[in-house]
């Protein structure tokens, strides 16, 4: 944990003693939220998209750049020394996040999608060849279609998505009938951006498993709503963006299986992932910098460690069971208004309220909204597959975080009220 | 709040509720496809030529309320225009909703007027034009889907 973070869990401390999750003083620390959009005080409920930076994320950012920027694990310089101690106890920090055996396991990447073409790239192409499949589910992201689409057309390969009910969920049957003889990986969503829907990983990996089939773990709209531990999950690959939980733009987290990552050929070549060059032949880096080749994003490393620390300060359990507390109050009230329909039922949810108001098309929903302040994401947020399936073009999503309020979620339904209003 | 009903004008709603020449034309001998992907908005402009005049012109398709009004009132405004007069219309209603001073005043936007609020909502400009680049692909003849993006 870094200073500023230790420092903040102690002056939290009293408030979180007694189990309680004192909203008010987690929104204190997001200086974004204290600012008025159009004249009106800033709902946001975007945060499936991109979350908002608290108060130590953007100071690490300074700090980092006013106190110790230099290049990493090259200088014998004091800065540099220490620009690397930062930058290795980000990936420290991560490693701890995930609770992955070794630090070495946690390769820095641009972010959920640039980790998902890692793998596809390099274990992919070493992995599948013609006739092969890959399976994936009916509600994933574009980033975790798109990547398996392009190899399996490189490599004659077939690619497979299980389906997802009319409650959006994944149906496990039709899951277990895909994974065949010939699926040689498994791509799932831990939680569904544009459903909501919490995926039974745990299962799905065991199931994999006992078939001898790797599984990645599309972990972009978990990380910022629940605890998870890579090596209970048992996942191969896990991956997240830091900018949706809380941390920089540009930086991101693979995990993978040691012994995985160690048999995987390096995906992009250059300098810091090699260990000796020649013209004749380089010998590559050990793990984690075989897969990190060039200056990594080393302020957005320490930045989404800020991010991590803050978060694990308050506790993931508590942040759960309170934004289950406020999707529950949401979906009761929004679902109590006439002609809405919500798009995403299941069971088990987190973070995400997907819906649609008579015809009115979501895009003058959001626009509605947006002149109350109120910013949500309209569209078919990159999982066009999931729109079909529903057979609807696009959807209204708001979409929570920690720092989300039931005032705000009032807020929401006056402004579905105004919809309603303007296309009586 | 003032400025959504300039957005959201009566017209623009009744419109939008129910869309003007919303209907396939068969022997369309001229037809695009219009798609907005940040949206998912989709449109088929038909149209019906006389030499250079429009005699018939349709759509269909889904999208906002902005956009399938936008449609439906291009679509009333064009019937019986020369494709140059269309042009030019264009390159007013253009201007108007992106808050620029029209490049000429001899073209009479007549009730295009009503979309005047776009120009104060930059990000709905794409769905008030949508319809119109659509038709701009149907006189060119492309056959290849046209895109916002
Ligand atoms: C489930 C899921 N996967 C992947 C991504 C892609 O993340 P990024 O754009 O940060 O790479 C997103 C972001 O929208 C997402 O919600």
């Amino acid at each position: 944990m870094t200073t500023a973070a230790r420092k903040l869990g102690a002056e939290r401390g009293p408030a979180l003693a007694h189990g309680e999750f004192d909203v008010q003083r987690i929104r204190a620390d997001f200086p974004i939220l204290q600012k008025k959009i159009r004249g009106k005080p800033l709902v946001y409920l975007d945060n499936a998209a991109t979350s908002q930076k608290p108060r130590a994320v953007i100071d690490a950012l300074v700090r980092y750049y006013e106190e110790s920027n230099s290049n990493v694990h090259r200088g014998v310089h004091y800065l540099s020394e220490r620009a690397t101690e930062e930058f290795e106890g980000a990936r420290r920090t991560a490693q701890r996040f995930l609770n992955a055996a070794s630090p070495h396991e946690i390769i820095f990447v641009r972010g959920t999608t640039e980790g998902i073409n890692l793998v596809a790239h390099s274990y992919g192409r070493s992995h599948i060849g013609a006739g092969d499949e890959v399976l994936i589910t009916g509600m994933e992201h574009h980033s975790n279609i798109v990547p398996w689409q392009m190899l399996c057309k490189e490599k004659g390969a077939t690619l497979r998505a299980a389906p997802i009910n009319d409650d959006g969920e994944l149906i496990f049957e039709e899951f277990a009938k895909l994974l065949g003889p010939k699926t040689r990986l498994v791509g799932i969503t831990h939680i569904s951006n544009a459903l909501g829907t919490v995926n039974p990983v745990r299962k799905i990996i065991e199931l994999a498993h006992s078939r001898n089939v790797p599984v990645l773990v599309d972990g972009a709209q978990a990380v910022p709503h629940q605890s998870v531990d890579v090596q209970a999950l048992d996942c191969d690959f896990y991956v997240f963006s830091g900018h949706k939980v809380f941390g920089p733009t540009g930086i991101g987290v693979l995990y993978g299986k040691s012994a995985l990552l160690e048999a995987m050929p390096p995906y992009q070549g250059g300098g810091d992932m090699i260990r000796s060059v020649t013209f004749e032949k380089t010998v590559y880096n050990h793990l984690p910098y075989k897969f990190e080749a060039g200056t990594p994003d080393i302020s957005g490393a320490i930045g989404l460690a800020a991010a991590l620390d803050y978060i694990t300060g308050i506790g993931l359990d508590k942040i759960a069971a309170y934004e289950h507390d406020v999707l529950e109050y949401a979906t009761r009230a929004v679902s109590a208004i006439p002609g809405v329909r919500l798009i995403g039922t299941a069971r088990e949810k987190a973070g995400v309220l997907s819906f649609l108001i008579g015809d009115v098309h979501p895009h003058d929903i959001g626009t509605i909204l947006d002149q109350q302040g109120i910013a949500i994401r309209t569209g078919h947020h990159c999982s066009q597959p999931v729109m079909e399936r529903f057979n609807i073009p696009a959807t209204a999503r708001a979409s929570l975080a920690l720092y989300n309020t039931k005032e705000e979620i009032d807020a929401l339904v006056r402004g579905i009220g105004k919809v309603r209003e303007v296309f009586a | 709040m003032s400025d959504l009903r300039d957005l959201y004008q009566d017209v623009i709603l009744e419109h939008c509720k129910a869309p003007r020449n919303y209907r396939e034309i068969p022997a369309a001998d001229h037809k695009a496809e219009g798609f907005n992907p940040l949206c998912g908005d989709r449109f088929t402009v038909y149209l019906a030529l006389d030499g250079d005049v429009i005699r018939d012109i349709s759509f269909q398709g889904t999208g906002c309320a902005i956009s399938k009004a936008s449609a439906s009132m291009m679509t009333q405004m064009l019937k019986g225009k020369t494709r140059e007069e269309a042009e030019k219309l264009f390159g007013r209603f253009h201007d108007l909703v992106t808050g620029h001073a029209p490049a000429s005043e001899e073209v009479e936007l007549g009730k295009l007027a009503v979309f005047s609020g776009v120009s104060e909502f930059p990000v709905r400009v794409k769905c008030a034009t949508l319809a119109w680049h659509t038709l701009q692909a149907a006189l060119e003849g492309k056959q290849e889907a046209i895109s916002t993006e």
